[in-house]
């Protein structure tokens, strides 16, 4: 019982993580039809912001991981915002170029902090109480997986919010159904394109942080290997959809904690593979279709 | 330029460049030794293995307008089960290439008859999402197979004497060299043949192949296997050139590398897709070159990190040519010949 718990709390973990990559990246494709390979790259650059921040902050370990969680946050939204309007807006007429660019980025982004920061993983301080365990069922739970799960689930929140109840999201949604009608509308929708890719930056380089403090490192390839899983999370859960992102992310990450867990290592990602494949073979369309 | 002018000037070259290993001839600053040495002809026969590569990249890509994200998985073929079958199943190199070759057909053949089920993106992801369950695979180093992340480096006794030492690298510069012009005469005797003419149809307006009665599908599928195979063929000539397999292949940014090195070159056409994987290879390894440099070394950290990555350099430079050249290489230099 207590194997069962613990796999399960940190598949739901691992699956947090996931989603806050795969929101953004969701939102992205489906308002604007741009697959974001430079995603990544916001995840690295405000794990490694959030770390330059934290370690300049002088003593208390809490200050210093929420300055980190704080400027992590921004310099994702920021380097996203950044991205949209310096490479993404000259490239709205040529989609696969779009594509291109954010291939681009993602290299050379990767690049320059392997080349700034090294190769080496490095070590987060964490505060104590989050290298603590909680027993849950017997199972000795990090309580890292809280933290993780519930700026999740609050960043769902916010987005089912932003998305159902704001004018803004209105036209996010509106936009993904069907863009050329808002467009038609007199609605303008280039400034919609901008928030959709600050607010994934945002969640990115929040999940580049939370990342930090579930592993206890952060590393320059780290990012890559999440985007990879979270377009895998995205394809499944249905592009354009928050929710069946959030449930397909819970999915995979609970599928790839048992696997690895109860077959050889490696297995899970393997499966996860092969379950992309399968939905795909059953609903080219993913499992949800519809936005928020 | 006529045509006569055109074939004459190729096969100038190409006689050049066959005639190369026996040229002790000094490039300074293009190559750090004379043309024949060992060193130098080393980097041109893997640039020569990266432009065959490239072009094949070129055929889903370019031709029939597939946004595959996974055809490092095709050239991860070549490599490891020909590395597999030399090393652990001890065949000799004509087994291990006939073992390859039937792999070489056989998995985009299956995979690609499932990933073409889907388009665009969630074709794009799908063909990703394989590739990365071949890397997976490789990394885990399955029963001891494929030696996980320090790769499989040749033993040896496994390969004919002409194909080992660094005295012998100009015969692996010929078999590059052969490799990439085998290579280029199949693709250009592909797209030009009227299965050819039907990818580029489909690039253009698949709807409408389907209307005029031809089945998409199938092409497609043709398209993907040819190009599977060739670059497996690619992988082979690669692992003789490096001695050993290393998973950096495998992995994803290694197919987002062989999309830079097409971009780069011009998308959509033969001599650009091979000019373009030639040019990111002599990059990619003269760049890293740069970091090392004194000149480089005395900068403040503010230029010299950039200028020591020589990802970082290559990324920008896809960056702007995306931006600014759209064409590249290829359309760059057709727009000057057309002012």
């Amino acid at each position: 019982m207590s194997t069962i718990a613990l796999l399960t709390i940190t598949g739901v973990g691992l699956g947090a993580l996931y989603f806050l990559v795969a929101a953004g990246l969701s939102l992205i494709w489906g308002l604007m039809r741009v697959l974001n390979f430079a995603h990544g790259a916001f995840f690295t650059v405000a794990a490694y912001g959030g770390w330059v921040a934290a370690t300049a902050v002088p003593g208390n370990l809490w200050l210093q991981w929420l300055v980190g969680l704080l400027v992590a946050v921004l310099s994702g939204a920021l380097f996203a915002t950044l991205t949209e309007v310096v490479l993404i807006r000259p490239l709205y007429a040529r989609p696969v170029g779009q594509v291109l660019v954010t291939v681009g980025l993602a290299l050379a982004t990767v690049a320059l902090v392997q080349g700034g920061f090294g190769n080496d993983p490095k070590t987060l301080t964490l505060p104590a109480w989050m290298n603590a365990t909680t027993a849950v069922l017997g199972a000795d739970i990090p309580n890292t997986r809280w933290i993780v799960i519930g700026a999740a689930l609050l960043v769902l929140g916010l987005l089912l919010f932003f998305l159902r109840r704001t004018r803004y999201g209105l036209i996010v949604r509106a936009g993904v159904e069907n863009r050329a009608m808002v467009e038609a509308l007199g609605i303008d929708v280039q400034r919609a394109f901008t928030l959709v890719f600050a607010i994934g930056g945002a969640a990115a380089g929040l999940a580049g942080w939370l990342a930090g403090a579930y592993y206890g490192t952060i590393d320059p390839v780290r990012g890559s290997a999440m985007l990879i899983f979270a377009f895998i999370v995205v394809v499944i859960g249905g592009l354009g959809s928050v929710v069946g992102s959030a449930i397909a992310a819970v999915v995979v990450g609970i599928l790839q904690q048992y696997l690895n867990f109860y077959g050889a290592a490696g297995v899970g990602d393997f499966a996860v593979v092969l379950l992309l494949a399968g939905v795909l073979l059953i609903r080219p369309g993913g499992f949800a279709g519809a936005a928020a | 330029m006529t045509r006569v002018v055109r074939i004459v000037l190729l096969a100038a070259l190409g006689v050049l460049l066959i005639a190369l290993p026996w040229l002790n001839v000094p490039l300074p600053v293009v190559f750090d030794a004379p043309l024949n040495a060992p060193g130098t002809l080393n980097l041109l026969g893997l640039c020569f293995v990266f432009g065959a590569l490239a072009l094949t990249y070129d055929l889903v890509f370019g031709y029939v307008g597939l946004l595959s994200f996974g055809h490092a998985l095709y050239f991860t073929v070549g490599v490891y089960v020909t590395a597999i079958a030399l090393n652990r199943w001890h065949l000799p190199l004509a087994g291990a290439i006939a073992v390859t070759a039937l792999a070489g057909i056989l998995l985009p053949l299956v995979l690609g008859a499932i990933c073409l089920r889907m388009r665009d993106i969630p074709f794009a992801m799908v063909t990703l999402a394989f590739a990365e369950a071949g890397s997976i695979l490789v990394m885990q180093n399955p029963g001891g197979l494929t030696g996980g992340e320090e790769g499989l480096a040749l033993g040896a006794d496994v390969l004919p004497a002409g194909l080992i030492g660094v005295a012998n690298t100009h015969n692996l510069y010929w078999i590059a060299l052969g490799a990439l012009i085998l290579t280029s005469f199949v693709a250009w005797w592909a797209v030009n043949s009227s299965a050819g003419h039907v990818w580029q149809a489909i690039r253009e307006n698949e709807r409408r192949v389907g209307v005029l009665g031809l089945n998409p599908y199938l092409y497609k599928l043709g398209a993907f296997v040819l190009a599977g195979f060739l670059a497996s063929c690619a992988g082979i000539v690669y692992l003789l050139l490096q001695g050993g397999a290393n998973p950096e292949v495998t992995t994803s940014s290694f197919t987002l590398a062989l999309l830079v090195m097409v971009v780069l070159g011009g998308v959509g056409t033969l001599w650009g897709a091979v000019l373009g994987g030639i040019v990111y290879e002599y990059l990619d390894f003269r760049l890293v070159g740069l970091a090392n440099n004194t000149t480089v070394a005395n900068l403040p950290a503010l230029l010299r990190v950039p200028l020591s990555e020589p990802l970082f350099l290559l990324g920008t430079l896809f960056i702007i040519l995306v931006l600014f050249v759209p064409g590249g290489l290829a359309g760059a230099v057709r727009r000057v010949r057309r002012a």
